[in-house]
């Protein structure tokens, strides 16, 4: 349950190791906060993690659950062993993802299907099974990390820009629905963030941290808003990019 | 049955329940035996400051709305007065301050149910001479999660009875009380005003035995204020005045009212820590340097924030808690050390309220014990509460103090089993009353007050 300071009991991460879920979560951990479940593919990387995020002193238990991105059989199930662990879920962060940056995948097609269903399907299934428990809670907010590259899809990273295209409309009409029932989603839409997975990528125009990606998420978690766009600046830049005729879209030296 | 979005009186912590009326006692009955497996609670004004009286994804069950003051039975000779729960103070002493009784216990405000006050077992500013609500109850009617309506007092099921007093909600919903009231000559109270230039001045005043001569004392105290003026105050005593002490021919005239409401939008952060410094000096240069005595009414003096509709609106979206916590009489360092952090953090209360208590009851969860109660408002949208408020926690628990559940949002459920010694023997009472598991709120999964069914 969380408090009337806004503080979250129970937070959950999914993608335990990704680089801007773990920074949102630290950020989050502050008095109040009992539970931390991390959700990840590899627990003891995950693990190790945690030990340098958080200090052995600290109130909050850490449970690890392990799970496997592309299993949309398994995701109802996986729920299910997290809320009998820690019970209600006050915060869900879905924040795991492919981005599948050193496939050809016209060469490789079926490696675009893994893409699609760690990031589209099986997250969709996630994201309705986390919505029935908040639905049945009464309350609760589901953070999902998207990414402008779904804004508007373009050729050099269309098959992770189009999932997310997918799946941030998807999560935008679950939110309208949560709302009717006291829980909510916030779609965050961060630019190019200098991590892990994008390690030895050419930065894009406007490239941002974890750090400061984080910041701006906690913030909209604690509020009640349904879209997040970091840097804010991306929100008018994408008003008119989405204007633009794909002839020229196209032609934009964007990378 | 309504999906409702609903928070306590601080307007934070918002959950979506199934709302019920239960016109009758058939219905309400029908409605427990059909609430599903969130669970259920009572929810009678909604006064409660944070999630008492809420039930996410489960049923509240509230009273019908209707006033109710001709369910009131006064015995006009004895005072003793029985009437469903869902009746409020407010109606309570329309009907009764005319004939001569005042309630025995009143909190900061009248617009909170007779039910609710057995269950937070309220106290006001008389408790150092005469104990909180639950002392002055003859008996109740609760209804079990069985569907069996039981009549409760301190002789005939006593461990239930006091279970049910300060249970907050959790033992059964309390359908009817009988209270003994309190005898008065007139609807005024005689009030003796006096300022108090720092915190150990405030103390000394309200330790020395001039406090026992006054039935009601309670200090306003300046939180914003530091160093030489630290903790600084308005002192404020009162007795009911006697038929002679005032002037008319209806001495027992009673007709409260509600002049202003707050406008319906309000900014975050109306109330800083400027506005706020600026209206604790204004407060503490109105009260007289010299002690002053006069009449004032009973809403004046017991209620002055119920002349303001809605005021918990003035914290604008972000809403606010009330902090209130008890420190054994000895440990005045710890309310100097908290005083000063506050200060110190530039953390404005508006409201800042120290009581003398005297000794606790019978109740395993009443919240007064013979101590300081300090209470704050606190505007919650700040970042640095939360961790302030817990380091205050730490001092508090340490000192073997304990936090008021009617007000809390924030503890954690380790500071209650601290704070709360007779907290597993309330639990084992509270299953026995309650087998089937059906009474939750907000506040008891966030305390793990009870085992939660899901």
């Amino acid at each position: 349950m969380k408090n009337g300071l806004g503080v979250s009991q129970n937070i959950v991460l999914f993608g335990g190791t990704s680089d801007i879920g773990c920074e949102i979560v630290s950020q989050m951990i502050q008095p109040g906060v009992a539970n931390v479940v991390l959700v990840s593919r590899d627990i003891d990387a995950a693990s190790a993690r945690w030990a340098n995020i958080m200090p052995d002193t600290s109130d909050v238990n850490v449970h690890h659950v392990r799970f496997d991105g592309q299993d949309a059989d398994a995701m109802v199930d996986v729920v299910a062993e997290i809320v009998d662990e820690i019970g209600d879920l006050d915060v869900v962060v879905v924040a795991h993802a492919l981005l599948g940056a050193d496939v050809n995948f016209l060469r490789s097609p079926r490696e675009a299907a893994v893409v699609a269903n760690v990031n589209y399907g099986a997250t969709m299934v996630l994201l309705l099974a986390l919505g029935e428990r908040m639905r049945q809670q009464g309350y609760g907010r589901i953070c999902l990390l998207s990414s402008v590259a779904g804004a508007r899809v373009r050729w050099s990273n269309a098959v992770y820009g189009s999932t997310k295209a997918g799946i941030d409309q998807f999560a935008l009409a679950l939110d309208g629905e949560l709302r009717r029932h006291g829980a909510s989603l916030l779609v965050v839409r961060p630019g190019f963030v200098t991590t892990k997975m994008t390690a030895g990528m050419k930065k894009a125009p406007l490239s941002t941290t974890p750090d400061v990606v984080a910041k701006a998420t906690v913030k909209a978690i604690r509020g009640t808003g349904s879209v997040l766009w970091t840097p804010a600046a991306f929100r008018v830049i994408f008003a008119l990019f989405r204007l633009l005729p794909e002839s020229i879209w196209r032609r934009l030296p964007l990378g | 049955m309504t999906r409702q979005r609903i928070s306590g009186w601080g307007r934070t912590a918002w959950t979506t329940a199934d709302v019920v009326t239960a016109e009758n006692a058939a219905e309400l009955a029908r409605l427990v035996s059909a609430s599903h497996r969130r669970g259920a609670i009572a929810r009678g004004l909604g006064r409660a400051y944070g999630a008492a009286a809420q039930n996410a994804g489960g049923t509240v069950i509230t009273c019908a709305q209707d006033d109710g003051s001709t369910q009131i039975q006064l015995d006009v000779a004895t005072g003793v007065v029985t009437a469903p729960a869902g009746i409020s103070l407010d109606t309570l002493l329309r009907v009764c301050v005319p004939n001569g009784w005042f309630v025995p216990v009143t909190p900061g405000t009248r617009f909170v149910t007779l039910g609710g006050a057995v269950a937070s077992d309220v106290h006001g500013k008389n408790h150092h001479v005469d104990g909180s609500f639950g002392q002055h109850v003859v008996s109740i009617k609760v209804l079990l999660s069985s569907g069996q309506e039981v009549v409760l007092s301190p002789t005939e099921n006593a461990s239930w009875f006091w279970a049910t007093v300060g249970g907050m909600g959790l033992t059964g919903i309390v359908t009817e009380v009988t209270v003994r009231m309190l005898q008065v000559e007139s609807s005024q109270v005689i009030v003796e005003t006096r300022r108090l230039a720092h915190l150990d001045d405030v103390i000394g005043a309200m330790s020395d035995s001039s406090d026992d001569h006054f039935r009601y004392s309670v200090a306003w105290v300046d939180m914003l204020a530091s160093g030489r003026t630290l903790g600084r105050g308005v002192l404020t005593r009162g007795n009911h005045a006697r038929a002679s002490d005032v002037t008319g021919n209806e001495p027992c005239r009673y007709d409260p009212k509600v002049r202003l409401a707050a406008p319906p939008w309000v900014p975050n952060g109306l109330l800083n820590k400027f506005t706020v410094r600026a209206f604790n000096e204004a407060w503490y240069r109105k009260a007289p340097a010299k002690s002053h005595v006069g009449l004032e009414s009973i809403p004046a003096f017991f209620h002055p924030l119920d002349g303001v509709r809605q005021w918990n609106a003035l914290y604008g979206s972000n809403g606010f808690i009330q902090y209130q916590f008890i420190v054994p009489l000895d440990r005045v360092d710890v309310l100097r050390t908290v005083i000063g952090q506050f200060a110190d953090a530039g953390v404005a209360s508006f409201l800042a309220v120290l009581k003398r208590m005297g000794p606790s009851n019978a109740a395993p969860m009443s919240f007064p014990t013979e101590g300081w109660t300090l209470t704050l408002d606190l505007a919650a949208g700040s970042a640095r509460l939360p961790g302030l408020l817990d380091h205050v926690d730490d001092l508090v628990l340490d000192a073997g103090g304990r936090h008021y559940l009617a007000k809390d949002a924030h503890v954690s459920a380790h500071a209650v089993e601290r704070a709360y010694p007779r907290l597993a023997e309330w639990k084992a009472v509270r299953d026995d009353m309650d087998p089937r598991g059906l009474w939750i709120s907000d506040l008891a999964r966030r305390l793990k007050l009870v085992e939660e069914h899901t």
